[in-house]
């Protein structure tokens, strides 16, 4: 089957639907890539690059859309400056198309798609289920949008991010303040972190407190009762009066921060305004804000999209196209995104439209020209249901969702630190009546226990203690290759065994030892090459 | 012959060699290290056990096993296929399924662990009598039932990571009654076994039987986005379900680090557990928690 990969025709689109890497996935998977001539260049991908990886050069659209079986591309169908007709009609019946679609705000287009008798692929329709995580286009982008949005700031801020003391003087790291706390927001955190920020974040759903704050910054609450948290994970509407205390409650951090990033977005609504323009007066001159939503309204009620304003000193940056500017690895993880969808799809040789798969299914909007959007409702079995954030919320686990507005409890803005590195105490207090109780124990073992035993006895309790110190500072990220590796040592039960088989071959004693030595040895070596592994993993 | 001090400081270094490892995985940095230090550790440990069961040191008190021929042909076939499984699987094993082998081969630590305390019964490694005896069966008794829940507990862990059993936490009835019932079975049991001489493999038998329904109900009844920590939860009690056969093999190494391991796994689930502000204590240590949803 041959895929084609059209050059993108919408105004400072730079992002293309395959690179040189990634065809190299689609070839694998039994396709044959055909490459508009000149699709790659704004993405740094020269045709000659694409040619290495095998591929064809097919010059101009037409002839692209003619010749391909399968229709990858980044932006929706639309008018073709060059051809001066509408993509759509380059589409015959039976051809599949896979690209960004949005049905809900695009229902004409998707009438115009039905006429062609084509079948539409939507990749903003990806489900949320941990299966499709690998082909979510959505959070690949929010990902990326994230990023630049940092530095988009730092570029158009007088200071450093970083504190720094000099023999010339001193200087306050930036404060930067990040609002929805989504894919795109924990990646402004990061990279906010990154260059030396301090940073800190506010969302509506409880539940990626955790998830704030295992990046390193410290998360805002609100003091009023309300959980934002909507279906798949993304937030939903708040009310007013939730709204009020938030705009508030931003009005007052506005004094304190230097850089604002609002990534608030519902599913399906404009974006809810929670930067006023009184929080643009209260802040300094020269401070930044950067509004990811400015596309559907902007959570600031003054940003221009596609520019950069200055309102009261303060700069006001509304570029939609954030992912766009870093087309190169937009490119990339999006046309993964596309590849991981056609291997779920059978790949060439079996491709087949599985509606029984979820993941298909969700992100059919046409097949062969029939509606097929919005799909069934699927049972949402993780729909997390208030007060139980352990669904989402493994430390490590990457959030899902894109960010929104907001959450928590009353009226009184108020900060809370979050709790310094990593899990500061919990160990450490001790309370009396533990201590005493411990005591007695001791002296009731030593009334009863041998010599021999006492001495076992007391090398254990201080291993014990050992153990504990050891592990109590342990990072996040390692919790997994760690309990990896103290599984692998547990299998030190090996010596048990050994030293269990001292008698003849018959004797079941001697059996059972054999036994025990052959899977604590399963045990030891495939725990610690697991470890191996896993650290690997880390270290690229 | 070699000086039995030698084996003395074989294990003392293989318990250094186990702290450093565990406090190597702590951070990045050192992380791979560490896993290297548990390798030359454990290899250390093996090693120098081999080299005493086989009558290579010079042991002063005498009743210093050695192992004849076939013996060392037994240990050479219990270890090497070992070595060879436990490769094979850690190298085949996808990247998103390394959790649910980690749960296996805590199965595998809880088995080795009940054969053990079994072996151990059959045949003492030496002949004990009155309150020496007593603890004797004592820690046997510990490292059986221990084992044992941690041998079914890591079965179910893995099912549930798996989703071959369903990740609903399963809710009987009168689930922490009937927990608390077969704890007691299992204590009865065990004053039976170190009372009753004739019947006492049976008695213990029968306790282990029941410490295995134990580990399997604990862990079904809780959600699958939990299995990490319990992972860790049985991870803790593999270590000590070592240190007790330490106890009843009166072998230090196996002490110290069953004791590490133990107390390092209890520490990781209470921090795996906070950021998820929920409360280990109550929830993952011996009920499955008391609000479904989890």
């Amino acid at each position: 089957m041959k895929i084609g990969i059209p050059s993108e025709v919408y105004p400072n689109e730079r992002r293309v639907a395959a690179t040189p890497d990634t065809v190299k996935r689609l070839q694998k998977l039994g396709f044959e890539v055909l490459i508009e001539s000149g699709a790659g260049s704004k993405a740094d991908f020269s045709d000659a690059a694409y040619v290495a990886a095998g591929c064809s050069i097919i010059p101009g659209a037409e002839a692209l859309w003619g010749a391909a079986d399968i229709v990858l591309k980044v932006r929706e169908p639309m008018d073709h400056p060059e051809l001066g007709k509408h993509e759509a009609e380059l589409l015959r019946p039976g051809q599949v198309l896979v690209s960004f679609i949005w049905p809900a705000q695009n229902k004409a287009l998707v009438d115009r798609l039905a006429e062609r008798k084509a079948t539409v692929l939507a990749m903003d329709a990806v489900p949320r289920i941990s299966r499709a995580q690998k082909l979510d286009a959505l959070s690949s982008m929010a990902n990326i949008s994230g990023y630049r949005a940092v530095v988009e700031a730092a570029n158009n801020f007088g200071r450093f991010f970083t504190g720094q003391i000099t023999a010339a003087g001193k200087f306050p790291p930036a404060r930067v303040l990040i609002i929805g706390a989504g894919v795109a927001g924990l990646a402004a955190i990061g990279a906010a972190r990154g260059l030396g920020a301090a940073v800190r974040a506010f969302d509506t759903r409880p539940a990626v407190k955790e998830q704030i704050e295992s990046m390193g910054a410290e998360y805002l609450t609100l003091e009023f009762e309300e959980d934002g948290t909507g279906i798949g994970g993304y937030a939903r509407q708040m009310s007013e009066a939730f709204m009020d205390a938030e705009r508030r409650l931003f009005e007052e951090q506005a004094k304190e921060v230097d850089i604002i990033i609002t990534t608030a977005l519902i599913p399906g609504k404009q974006a809810p305004v929670l930067i006023t323009e009184q929080a643009l007066k209260n802040m300094k001159d020269g401070s930044v804000v950067v509004d990811l939503a400015a596309e559907r309204g902007g959570n600031c009620a003054l940003v221009v999209a596609d520019q950069i304003t200055t309102v009261h000193g303060v700069k006001l940056i509304g570029f939609t196209d954030l992912a766009s500017r870093m087309a190169n690895v937009a490119s990339n993880l999006y046309g993964n995104n596309l590849a991981h969808l056609l291997d779920d799809m059978g790949g060439a040789a079996n491709f087949r439209i599985d509606e029984a798969d979820e993941v298909v299914r969700g992100t059919l909007i046409l097949r062969d020209g029939e509606l097929k959007w919005p799909p069934p409702p699927v049972e949402p079995k993780l729909a997390p249901a208030p007060g139980t954030p352990a669904t989402q919320a493994k430390p490590e686990a990457k959030p899902v969702a894109l960010p929104t507005p907001t959450t928590e409890p009353a009226a009184k803005p108020k900060k809370k630190s979050g709790h310094g590195k990593g899990h500061g105490k919990g160990g450490g207090q001790t309370s009396p009546t533990l201590l005493l109780l411990g005591g007695l124990a001791l002296l009731g073992v030593g009334w009863a226990g041998g010599d021999d035993f006492l001495d076992h006895f007391t090398v254990f309790l201080l291993a014990c203690f050992i153990g504990y110190q050891v592990v109590w500072n342990v990072s996040p990220a390692l919790h997994t290759p760690l309990m990896s590796v103290t599984n692998a040592i547990s299998g030190i039960i090996i010596i048990g065994g050994m030293l269990q088989i001292g008698g003849s071959l018959s004797e079941p004693a001697v059996i059972l030892g054999a036994l025990a030595i052959l899977v604590a040895t399963i045990n030891v070596a495939g725990g610690f090459l697991v470890t191996q592994r896993m650290l690997k993993m880390f270290h690229k | 012959m070699i000086p039995s001090g030698i084996l003395t400081v074989s294990y003392i270094a293989a318990s250094i060699l186990f702290i450093l490892s565990l406090g190597g995985l702590s951070n990045q940095e050192s992380s791979r290290r560490g896993n290297l230090f548990g390798i030359i550790g454990m290899l250390i440990a093996i090693a120098a056990t081999t080299g005493y069961v086989v009558g290579a040191f010079d042991m002063p008190g005498a009743d210093a096993p050695t192992l004849d021929a076939p013996g060392v042909g037994l240990l050479a076939a219990a270890i090497l296929p070992g070595a060879l499984i436990g490769a094979y699987l850690a190298a085949r094993v996808a990247m998103t399924s390394m959790p649910e082998l980690v749960a296996v081969l805590h199965s595998f630590v809880g088995l080795a662990a009940v054969l053990v305390g079994l072996s151990s019964y059959m045949a003492p490694l030496e002949s004990l009598v009155g309150s020496e005896k007593l603890i004797h069966e004592i820690e046997i008794f510990l490292a059986v039932f221990i084992g044992s829940i941690t041998f079914t507990g890591s079965i179910i862990a893995f099912g549930k990571l798996r989703g071959s059993i369903s990740g609903k936490p399963l809710m009987l009835p009168a689930r922490h009654a009937l927990n608390l019932a077969m704890v007691v079975a299992c204590v009865v049991f065990g004053v039976l076994f170190v009372t009753d001489e004739a019947n006492g493999l049976t008695w213990l038998l029968a306790m282990t039987a029941i410490a295995g329904l134990v580990g399997l109900h604990l862990v079904m009844g809780i959600g699958g986005a939990d299995m990490p920590v319990v992972v860790s939860m049985l991870n803790s009690y593999s270590g000590w379900a070592a240190a007790a056969a330490g106890f009843m093999l009166e072998n230090d190494l196996l002490l110290v680090t069953g004791a590490l391991v133990g107390s390092s796994g209890a520490i990781l689930s209470y921090i795996m557990c906070s950021p998820i502000a929920r409360r280990y204590r109550t929830r993952c240590l011996l009920r499955p928690p008391a609000h479904a949803p989890v």
